[in-house]
């Protein structure tokens, strides 16, 4: 008949329980896919990408694997999607975040396999997560008020953030380092001002946070390589040949005389131009653009150092730091703001040179240069600490800290279970099941470091039934532990997002009952 | 089938390539038409009422859309069949005029054609079931304004509207925080509402998403949002007072239409022109200084030069802003906008409380926020989610109940929800049906068992028993001759929809019931299908 067609040829309608089925399956296999990185005994995966060269990537990071990989289930999609969301917003639990959200719905589809209507489900779930999150709250600790306790939650949170990362064995270090730039940018939660160099070579015990600021280029030739009180113009102009930008504007002459006048004329422009940047009375002149020969070797003979193609984020970085004002043009030296800083020097790093600009009038941006084998082993670093630094960033910002090594999900378990009892109705399969898929978090950390996970959960829920209890688990010493005395915390604003953001994936998906395929864009023919 | 002859014998050709061409005639075509409209029905029938689910739809480029919404899933659909695409075109018009109950006028139109079948195979003919619907509609509008309601609301009270917007969106994903975005939505809808003339221009509603946050985190902004940030990056993040000088002209040299060449031919010309650009740049800046703007918002582009002597001169600024929001921007801030730096006149500059630029999350992420506003006609609401999805649905769920409360402004009957008027209407066509004489009468009774599609698919759709409720429903409506008695989806323990404060607007559910006779009507007459074959 012809009206079993009444999509496009290729595309394609799942209905009912074979659409649930389908986004049930393909979550929880993504699910399932990040679940081994999860927690400080977690494994890393090896992603080789199709583009040309085959890069390799080797990461521990949640988001990371979800960003690179091809998936065409749709429901999978959505869970890629909360975990990029996460990163983008707190930075951590990228991993966290999409396990729950797998566990969540596999104890759905257990529920809606014994006939309990999805819209229950999510009724369950809803006050459940409601529930859970006012039991966080509740438990919170807020040291806000003291400076010497919030730096420690500071590093312990940096601490805990590392340990699961390939920076664990140096996770001191890396805390100490992540929490002193944190406390450099004094609650503003712009990390663009904390750079991080990435150089190969030495250790990774060997990276060290720099107070000043490490701009990745080479003095110009001739110039003086150490200037003390230097006067710093940040500049994006041309520095090349000046165009008149004039539009239509062209050089037509008769001549070859011609031609040399106007060159001249244009030298003569250049030059001008360097004299007005050399009457500002600097020492150092640093230009987003490119500096050709000409007007470098013009600042050469002044005396004055010129940087040229420093990037847009070093220049910005740059104007912050020496609290100058990137200037475009310079006819009014006295009223332009110069940068300052005590000392400009060449340095070096393994093999290449830098500039360091040290001293510098505002304190807030600083260089993390991280130094280690290889290039794989860097970016995994990076990652591992930019992770950490925007959990403590926003830290400082909601000083609220918890405890960590599955402390939180006990905690939310067992009150979600109390509720469970007391409310009547279906909803509370659903909420039993919440609390299942909350414990799984602590179970699949037991599971990736090699511990009888059964035994530690069951001792620990047992523990939890006292009032104040802070167990949870320990995966070092593969026993359950104080978590307050070894210093395991983790920020209230990360859990409180993983929490949400996974209740409402799953939702999402649960509501579907129907998968509708398009058929896929044809690409024009080019052959 | 005779076929003419010309005197060689051959037969005229009357459809070319009739060979290749598939024909469906008569009773097969109307068969053929109707399980297709019915089709589409059924897909959106389970996305009907607030336990209704949801359908995720994967586009052609492979991005995922989740919705609930009858008119971006049948938008999103790719259909190929024709009378599918008609379903389509009945939702997307609902849409255009009411905004909402997109999903209603299809499941009603799908029932509709369910019955029409059933009379035709009796012997039938489909002019006389077409008619028969459209005397059956007519007494389901007219029943509609009977049981209709008016409602007051005004300033102060809007209770009643935020009511009904709380309705729309409880079918939404969104009903978590329902309250809240009924709340804004309706304050939102009176902040622009002429209400003398008893009219919104939807338009000065903007409705932006930022992805991150939670839903709770929805706010309504009075003023405007725009997602850019200020042009150098040591301006100034917060303007007091601003005066906003909105230019359509950029920082640049000028580009005249017309093509010229200027020719350089000594050196005099390369410096005069050289001195005449950088005059130029002044002059700008200039012009907008001295008009005593605070704040230059401007739809190009700015060159390097340009963009530090502004920030030299203390003039922040903002570029690449789009057409729309600076008409938005001009709209909120009583500016006008000015498309050159000559007619820059301190009396056509905008003015606002306070613009700030504002940081999310941890990527570098800024918007910049124009509130206070001279004219504070313009607002916007501004989406925060856990993610994109959400986002979007949240828009399309907001944009829903901004229609609703707009209609309410329009027109301020009511009628009450959870299938009850539909119920009612059945009743009323039923009773009418018996006076009619001749065949239409059977159309007019199949009308009103059509109309009872809906609230029986309100409660397939929220686990209920469907036909017990329905019947149980129905003869309590007649027997308290009550007509506000629905289809309790939530599980409240009243089927009294005043109770329950379910409203849905007159105009929306009139319609409904008008657009889907219509479709229906038309594709009824249809008798003849003729599709070219593949190619």
């Amino acid at each position: 008949m012809a009206i079993d067609r009444i999509f496009k040829d290729e595309a394609s309608e799942e209905k009912g329980e074979r659409a649930r089925m389908a986004s049930f399956v393909g979550a929880m296999a993504i699910a399932d896919l990040v679940k081994t990185t999860l927690g400080p005994k977690g494994m890393d995966k090896i992603l080789q990408s199709t583009g040309r060269g085959h890069e390799v990537t080797v990461t521990n990071d949640g988001a990371t694997i979800l960003k690179s990989l091809h998936i065409d289930n749709p429901a999978a999609k959505v869970l890629v999607d909360i975990s990029k969301v996460q990163d983008d917003e707190v930075g951590d639990g990228t991993t966290s975040v999409v396990v729950l959200a797998g566990e969540l719905l596999r104890e759905a589809e257990k529920l809606v396999a014994s006939k309990i209507h999805p819209m229950t489900i999510i009724a369950g779930f809803r006050m459940a997560a409601e529930c859970a999150r006012n039991a966080l709250v509740e438990k919170v600790v807020d040291n806000k008020e003291d400076a010497e306790k919030f730096r420690s939650d500071l590093m312990n949170i940096a601490r805990t953030t590392l340990s699961s990362k390939i920076l664990s064995q140096d996770k001191e270090h890396f805390a100490k380092l992540a929490v002193d730039a944190v406390m450099r940018l004094k609650g503003s939660t712009n990390l663009e001002s904390v750079q991080i160099i990435k150089k190969p070579g030495g250790s990774l015990i060997d990276s060290f946070l720099d107070e000043g600021f490490i701009l990745d280029k080479k003095i110009g030739i001739g110039q003086p390589k150490r200037i003390e009180n230097a006067k710093i113009l940040v500049a994006n102009t041309a520095m090349d040949t000046d165009k008149v930008k004039i539009y239509g504007a062209r050089v037509r002459v008769d001549s070859m005389a011609k031609v040399a006048e106007i060159e001249g004329a244009e030298k003569e422009k250049m030059k001008e131009k360097v004299n007005k940047i050399i009457g500002h009375g600097i020492n150092c002149f640093v230009n987003r653009q490119l500096i050709y020969n000409f007007p470098e070797e013009l600042f050469a003979d002044a005396g004055i150092l010129a940087i040229e193609h420093a990037d847009f984020d070093g220049i910005e970085r740059l104007a912050l730091v020496t609290g100058g004002e990137i200037a475009s043009t310079f006819d009014n030296p006295e009223s332009v703001k110069l940068g300052h800083c005590d000392l400009i020097e060449e340095i070096m790093i393994g093999e290449d040179k830098l500039i360091k600009f040290s001293g510098v009038a505002m304190g807030q941006a600083c260089t993390i240069v991280l130094r280690g084998a290889s290039h794989h082993v860097l970016d995994e670093a990076e990652r591992s600490l930019h992770d950490a630094l925007c959990v403590l960033s926003q830290t400082v910002n909601d000083s609220r800290v918890l405890l960590g090594g599955g402390w939180p999900e006990m905690v939310m378990a067992k009150e979600v279970d109390a509720l469970a009892r007391k409310t009547p109705g279906k909803k509370s399969l659903a909420m039993e099941a919440f609390s299942r898929a909350l414990l799984a978090i602590p179970t699949t950390i037991a599971d990736n470091a090699g511990l009888d996970s059964a035994e530690l959960i069951s001792q620990l829920r047992a523990e939890h039934q006292n009032e104040g209890c802070t167990t949870g688990i320990d995966v070092i010493s593969g026993s359950v532990g104080d978590m307050a005395e070894r210093g395991i915390c983790e920020a209230f604003k990360v859990k409180q997002a993983v929490l949400l953001s996974a209740t409402e994936a799953a939702e999402m998906i649960l509501r579907v009952d129907e998968i509708i395929t398009c058929a896929p864009r044809r690409r024009e023919d080019r052959m | 089938m005779a076929l003419a002859f010309d005197d060689y014998g051959r037969p005229y050709i009357i459809l070319k390539e009739q060979e290749s061409k598939n024909r469906l005639r008569g009773l097969d075509a109307q068969k053929a038409n109707i399980s297709a409209g019915k089709s589409v029905a059924r897909i959106l029938r389970t996305s009907l009422g607030p336990k209704g689910m949801d359908k995720m739809l994967q586009s052609p480029d492979g991005d995922v859309i989740i919705s609930n919404d009858g008119a971006t899933i049948l938008e999103q659909m790719d259909v190929d069949n024709q009378i599918a695409k008609l379903m389509v075109e009945l939702s997307r018009s609902q849409d255009y005029e009411i905004g909402d109950g997109t999903t209603g006028v299809v499941v009603l139109a799908g029932s509709l054609l369910e019955q029409a079948e059933r009379l035709l195979e009796r012997g039938i003919h489909p002019i006389r079931i077409a008619e028969g619907y459209e005397m059956a509609s007519r007494i389901a509008v007219e029943n509609l304004e009977r049981i209709a309601n008016k409602f007051e609301f005004g300033e102060t009270i809007l209770e009643p509207l935020i009511q009904t917007c709380m309705t729309t969106l409880s079918s939404k994903i969104v009903n978590r925080c329902k309250r809240s975005l009924a709340e804004i939505a309706v304050k939102a809808v009176l902040a622009v509402a002429d209400l003398e003339r008893k009219d919104v221009n939807l338009d000065l509603i903007k409705v932006e998403g930022k992805v991150g946050g939670k839903l709770e985190d929805t706010e309504l902004i009075y003023g405007i949002v725009v997602d850019k940030d200020m042009s150098h990056p040591q301006m100034p993040k917060q303007i007091e007072d601003a005066k906003i000088a909105i230019l359509t002209c950029p920082f640049e040299p000028p580009k005249p239409k017309t093509k010229h060449k200027v020719d350089i031919d000594t050196v005099e010309k390369f410096q005069t022109l050289r001195k005449q650009e950088q005059k130029y740049f002044d002059d700008m800046v200039q012009q907008c200084k001295d008009v005593g703007a605070t704040l230059v918002i401007c739809q190009w582009g700015f060159d390097d030069e340009a963009n530090h002597l502004l920030m030299h001169r203390n003039l922040p600024a903002v570029r690449w802003v789009g057409g729309v929001e600076l008409e938005l921007i001009a709209i909120a801030t009583g500016g006008r906008i000015v498309p050159r730096f000559q007619e820059l006149t301190p009396e056509k500059l905008g003015k606002a409380g306070i613009v700030r630029e504002k940081a999310f999350g941890t990527t570098k992420d800024r918007m910049l926020y124009i509130e206070h506003c001279a004219n504070s006609r313009a607002v916007t609401i501004f989406i925060r989610g856990g993610n994109k999805m959400i986002i979007e649905e949240t828009k399309r769920s907001i944009h829903d109940a901004l229609c609703v409360a707009r209609n309410l402004i329009r027109n301020n009957s009511i009628v009450y929800g959870g299938g009850s008027a539909e119920i009612s209407c059945s009743i009323a066509v039923e009773a009418a049906a018996d006076r009619y004489p001749g065949v239409e009468q059977y159309a007019i009774r199949a009308f009103g068992d059509a109309l009872e599609s809906i609230p029986m698919a309100l409660a397939e759709n929220s686990g209920l028993q469907p036909i017990e409720t329905l019947s149980a429903v129905k003869s309590q409506q007649i027997k308290d001759n009550n007509p506000h008695f629905g289809i309790d989806c939530n599980d409240v323990g009243t089927n009294d929809m005043r109770e329950q404060n379910v409203f849905e607007t007159l105009i929306g559910k009139q319609q409904q019931i008008l657009l889907a006779t219509q479709v229906v009507k038309m594709i009824l007459k249809i008798d003849d299908v003729i599709s070219p074959s593949e190619y």
